[in-house]
């Protein structure tokens, strides 16, 4: 059982789990005959309370006219998914090479931030706090229109890319840099008593281990990548976003193309973080340092009353 | 010369505009994401399940998405309000989700004994939540709200992309005039690292001030 109070996602208490993971139940007795009549009636009010927003908002579309069929038989088509499809093509592709380039340079940013040299931890240090802090929109701005004065021209997914590189580099640095300080010392002392070089030790001794122990963050900062991506939008890159504006338009049904816009999002990024959630739960599993803590007595009890 | 202070009429309105969107959004999700964390612990499985749907789907959908869908295609559906009180909502529902998760991993610094302590000496569960586990809570993640709170005055500049005219498309607008981009934009950039260093500083000073000491 994990010490987390409220747990990555909800599970249900089954009666036949010996250990329940329902780590809530720290915060409360079993509930008895009183209890469970008010949780009942608290469930009865607050699924009505959701019942009631929701056809309400139903209620406010169906009479705008926004739920007829004729708004949504579009969408029936092939062709408006094969379009939609190929904006999330341009989405996947900006967020690889976002990813790709921006961990690379996330790594070289880390350890020249933990180097012995100060102007090299001085300099990474400053681009670090620098690009967490300046707007990517700004950015975008400024290559959008600075670059061309000075006679630079790239392509648009360039365009899109590189202040997100910017901005993702300097945050994807900061993970590494704690997954490298959550690390013992004695990992590299070890590794450099072996008679490794610094540079081996860091590349097969630190690097490995640190990476491992921040991947949920790391596939969490991809989530956030890839929704920045939808800021091809402002430099006309062929993502998702902007097909789906594009689609509005041309088929004047802006509320239907939007949310499907938006459950396309949700569905992507949604397994994304799924799989940060699983990833992280698996390093609770196997490699956590924290000691098992003891079965609470309520809990024992009743798991042993419902085997 | 720099065109910034040529407009300086402009910027500062357009400065009070961010600033404005930046304290309010800023209230209204750290007030609406105890909620949500509060609706997480609660004994009712449907307020559980329906707060981790809501963090889940405010933290997998582009805040440009939402932007777009609230200002351009609500209208339709009769729901209109001004534009920058729109955006204003938007942020906070968007950002209370992070500031959700913020807080629920303070939740989980909280010792299990101080739960099982309250519980012994008889608290209720709101009871307990209030006096013992939400200000534990909220002291531990002083730093990472302030952080939450930093995304946030960087995400206001999206709002120039459905027309609030705030700092980011009020430059914008003076480049459009004056066509020196790498200038204009750079002291842009430092206006808001400049917000970014005011919200670090004033966590790190709450922090210490409200840190405990064991």
């Amino acid at each position: 059982m994990t010490a987390q109070l409220i747990p990555d996602r909800p599970t249900a208490v089954r009666r036949q789990d010996r250990a329940p993971r329902y780590a809530a139940a720290f915060l409360y007795d079993e509930p008895g005959p009183l209890a469970k009549r008010r949780h009942l009636i608290g469930s009865i009010v607050s699924c009505v309370v959701f019942a009631i927003v929701v056809g309400l908002g139903l209620w406010q579309f169906a009479s705008h006219g926004q739920l007829d069929a004729e708004k949504w038989v579009p969408f029936t088509d092939p062709a408006v998914w094969q379009y939609l499809f190929v904006g999330l093509l341009g989405t996947l592709e900006a967020t690889v090479v976002v990813a790709v380039l921006g961990a690379a340079l996330g790594v070289v940013l880390a350890f020249g931030r933990m180097s012995h040299r100060p102007w090299v931890r001085g300099l990474s240090g400053a681009y670090i706090e620098i690009a967490r802090t300046v707007p990517v929109l700004l950015v975008i701005y400024l290559m959008l229109f600075g670059l061309p004065q000075i006679g630079i021209n790239v392509p648009t997914l360039w365009k899109l890319a590189i202040p997100l590189i910017i901005a993702n580099s300097a945050v994807f640095a900061e993970i590494i840099r704690a997954g490298v300080l959550s690390l013992p010392r004695g990992q590299r002392e070890a590794a450099l008593s072996l008679g490794m070089r610094s540079t081996q030790a860091t590349r097969l001794v630190v690097l490995p281990q640190a990476v491992r122990n921040v991947t949920p963050s790391l596939v969490t900062q991809l989530v956030s990548l890839m929704k920045d991506t939808s800021l091809g939008f402002i430099v006309a890159f062929t993502e998702l976003l902007y097909r789906g504006q594009v689609l509005a338009t041309y088929l004047h049904l802006l509320i239907p193309t939007y949310l499907v816009v938006t459950l396309i999002y949700l569905v992507v990024n949604g397994s994304l973080s799924a799989l940060a959630a699983h990833l992280q739960q698996r390093l609770h599993r196997t490699g956590s340092p924290m000691p098992r803590l003891p079965r609470l007595p309520a809990l024992s009890g009743a798991a042993r009353k419902a085997s | 010369m720099n065109p910034l202070i040529d407009n300086l009429g402009l910027v500062l309105e357009a400065l009070g505009t961010t600033l404005m969107m930046a304290v309010v959004a800023g209230v209204g999700s750290i007030l609406l994401g105890v909620l949500v964390t509060v609706a997480r612990v609660s004994p009712i499985r449907a307020l559980r399940v329906a707060a981790f749907g809501y963090v889940q789907f405010f933290i997998n959908v582009p805040l440009l998405a939402l932007l777009l869908l609230a200002v351009f295609a609500l209208p339709d559906a009769g729901l209109m309000l001004p534009l920058t009180p729109t955006a204003i909502i938007v942020l906070i529902v968007y950002e209370a989700a992070y500031v959700a998760e913020a807080v629920r991993s303070g939740v989980n610094t909280v010792a299990v004994g101080q739960l099982e302590a309250s519980r012994a000496l008889g608290l209720t569960l709101a009871q307990s939540l209030r006096l013992v586990v939400l200000p534990q809570a909220l002291r531990a993640v002083v730093q990472p709200i302030g952080n939450v709170m930093i995304a946030l005055a960087m995400n206001t500049a999206l709002a120039a992309a459905v027309g609030v005219v705030e700092l980011t498309a009020a430059v914008n607008k003076i480049n459009l005039v004056a066509a020196q981009p790498i200038l204009i934009f750079s002291s842009a950039g430092v206006i808001y690292m400049g917000i970014a260093l005011v919200i670090g500083l004033a966590a790190g000073r709450v922090e210490r001030k409200v840190a405990i000491v064991r």
